[in-house]
């Protein structure tokens, strides 16, 4: 029996490799500086719907939220085996919290309908909240099943999924559909395929399409060229507030419950400090002086 | 914002045990409620429970909503979430706390969700603050701070308009308070309503290990790095704890290269920790593993590059190679007498 999955990902900063060109000289990090990625466990969580498809057949749909360059994902997981892949962007989301967000992902996903299955990662590397998922499915009604690392059954409209804790796992069963978040000990993401890589370089959105026409002119039309891609499912959906009928006022910063009253900038502050030479009596030294201060 | 003035707590327990940092939650609920001139409220969900209340009141709280049954005795997402939910619904209030756990990362998200609240994830402070905007003043806000962006900012959040102002706090970061026996309060019983949906999931099997190293309460902690080099130069590591008699730890890139398990890492992702010592052995000293070691009383760093990060917030620096550095200190300290 086939299983249809909806994946949520989204384009994050690499905040786990801060090297030290993105770091200003106050020590602070410059966040333009940082090539923006398929956010890690959002790839376990695709590669998780990918083998579900394989096994039993069915669609996968990605779907993200972001501003158009968040597209670039989008192309990945075309890349790497998705049907159809959907870009929500629409400026009146901006700055909206996980709240906001995931009233949007909602609406997206019931858009989206006929699924049994909706994925994503357990967390973003920009935010760490982990609170999207559990939100998702709250507002869709949907059992949610977080850090989950393996798929051990899927049949008769039941899943048995084993769930990574910190000092061990847990097995549970639970009624389709669910929502899954997934833990990067899952599996092992499949890298793009070169196979699709070519049968998909063209994939586009809209918001590409004049530069296409500059690039081939033989379409003449935007309504040509979107035709021709569409035909060949190389055609990045695009979706706003209007498409989804979303309610303005429960997104943006408007519909999000969170206010940042400030950012202070983790700047390192040098201590007083003593240093003690790398040798026999450096560290001699350095033990007595622990001794002495009762540290040790 | 005016209506409730109460505090809540979840408390997280299994087999019995009450999670620790339910208990550190009780002390600074209870510094929170007395600001706000309001109580501290403990939900207390589990089966066979009802012993465990006492203890609670001890640690800082006025009445515990005791929610015993038998469908609540493993944590399972949506039972728990119908109780929390209903009563936050009735109740209204101020507040509302839980432990950064898996328990507390899957519970909290669910209720803000249902009761449309603000919710800030993985606190490592909390206080109360006034807040204005648009020429408005809010009084008494809960200020929800937290590391951002991989921990290289520390981020303020309020939640002005929410009721409740929900959080949830890191293992470790408040300090446990000391019980006090002869506090009082009042324990309610709550009789919940499950519908089937409630009760859908089931747990099959659980398998979990007891905690086999304690980073929490380490006195002192050696830990090591990439700069470590290599799973077998992980020993020196080891040995060091052990003539000293403390924990040992690692940074996620040590963890990473698969030097040694999980369970010992240290940072924003892993265990915070605040020992007397921290040895930090071939550590670059990454924001996502300062975030998890500032707070130890003394830092020694040992590095061969001297313009690793962690120097800037060592105490005590060796540039140097470790793999000579540990021996030499593990003689020193035997030379001490120790």
């Amino acid at each position: 029996m086939p299983y249809n999955s909806v994946v949520l990902v989204k384009q994050v900063p690499d905040t786990a490799h801060i090297t030290g060109k993105a770091m200003n000289d106050d020590g602070t990090v410059n966040r333009a500086a940082l090539p923006a990625i398929f956010n890690p466990e959002d790839l376990n969580a695709l590669e998780m719907a990918l083998q579900v498809k394989e096994q039993y057949g069915g669609h996968v749909t990605v779907l993200t939220m972001g501003p158009p360059r968040a597209a670039e994902v989008l192309r990945e997981a075309l890349y790497r085996g998705a049907d159809r892949v959907i870009l929500f962007t629409d400026r009146k989301t901006a700055g909206s919290d996980t709240q906001a967000t995931s009233y949007v992902l909602k609406c997206a996903v019931e858009k989206v309908g006929d699924y049994d299955l909706v994925f994503c990662g357990r967390q973003a590397i920009d935010g760490d909240t982990a609170q999207v998922g559990p939100q998702v499915a709250e507002k869709l009604g949907l059992p949610q099943i977080t850090c989950a690392e393996a798929i051990e059954e899927l049949r008769e409209g039941q899943i048995v999924v084993r769930r990574a804790l910190p000092l061990g796992t847990e097995t549970v069963r639970c009624s389709l559909p669910c929502l899954l978040t997934v833990v990067a000990s899952a599996n092992r993401p499949r890298p793009p395929s070169a196979r699709r890589m070519m049968a998909c370089k063209l994939a586009a959105t809209p918001f590409d399409y004049p530069e296409l026409l500059r690039r081939w002119p033989e379409f003449e039309t935007e309504t040509a060229l979107d035709r021709y891609l569409t035909e060949r499912g190389l055609k990045i959906d695009v979706w706003d507030g209007t498409d989804l009928g979303l309610e303005y006022g429960r997104v943006g910063l408007a519909g999000s419950p969170t206010r940042v009253l400030k950012v202070d900038l983790v700047v390192l502050h040098s201590r007083d400090s003593k240093t003690f030479a790398a040798d026999e009596s450096g560290v001699a030294a350095l033990v007595q002086e622990l001794v002495q201060e009762y540290v040790l | 914002m005016t209506a409730g003035r109460e505090v809540w707590v979840f408390i997280e327990q299994e087999e019995g045990r009450i999670a620790p940092v339910s208990l550190e939650l009780l002390g600074k609920a209870r510094e929170l409620a007395d600001r706000l001139g309001g109580q501290v409220c403990a939900l207390l969900p589990g089966d066979g429970v009802a012993p465990l209340a006492q203890q609670v009141i001890h640690y800082g709280a006025d009445r515990v909503l005791l929610a015993d049954h038998p469908e609540l005795a493993l944590y399972r997402t949506l039972p728990y979430a119908r109780v929390a939910i209903e009563l936050v619904r009735q109740r209204k209030p101020a507040i509302f706390l839980l432990g950064a756990t898996p328990v507390g990362r899957d519970l909290a998200p669910r209720i803000a969700s249902a009761v449309s609240a603000g919710l800030t994830a993985d606190c490592t402070d909390l206080r109360i603050g006034d807040y204005e905007r648009q020429g408005r003043v809010y009084h008494d806000l809960l200020y929800q701070i937290r590391p951002a962006f991989g921990g290289n900012m520390i981020a303020t959040i309020v939640t002005p308009d929410s009721q409740p102002q929900m959080a949830t706090v890191r293992e470790g970061v408040m300090r446990l308070g000391e019980p006090d026996r002869r506090r009082q309060g009042v324990v309610e019983r709550i009789e919940p309503c499950f519908n089937s949906r409630d009760l859908d999931l089931q747990v099959l099997r659980r398998e979990v290990r007891l905690p086999q190293v304690d980073l929490k309460n380490a006195q002192v902690i050696v830990a090591g790095g990439m700069g470590v080099g290599s799973k077998e130069n992980f020993r020196l590591i080891h040995e060091l704890a052990e003539v000293l008699g403390g924990q040992v730890a690692a940074s996620r890139a040590a963890v990473d290269a698969g030097f040694i398990s999980p369970e010992h890492q240290v940072g924003q992702t892993g265990v915070t920790v605040r020992p007397r010592l921290y040895i930090a052995c071939g550590i670059s000293g990454a924001v996502q593993h300062r975030a998890g070691m500032d707070r130890s009383a003394k830092i020694v760093a040992i590095n061969t590059d001297p313009n690793a990060p962690i120097f800037q917030i060592a105490h005590y620096k060796i540039v140097g190679d470790l793999r000579t550095v540990i021996p030499q200190m593990i003689r020193a300290y035997r030379e001490q007498g120790r």
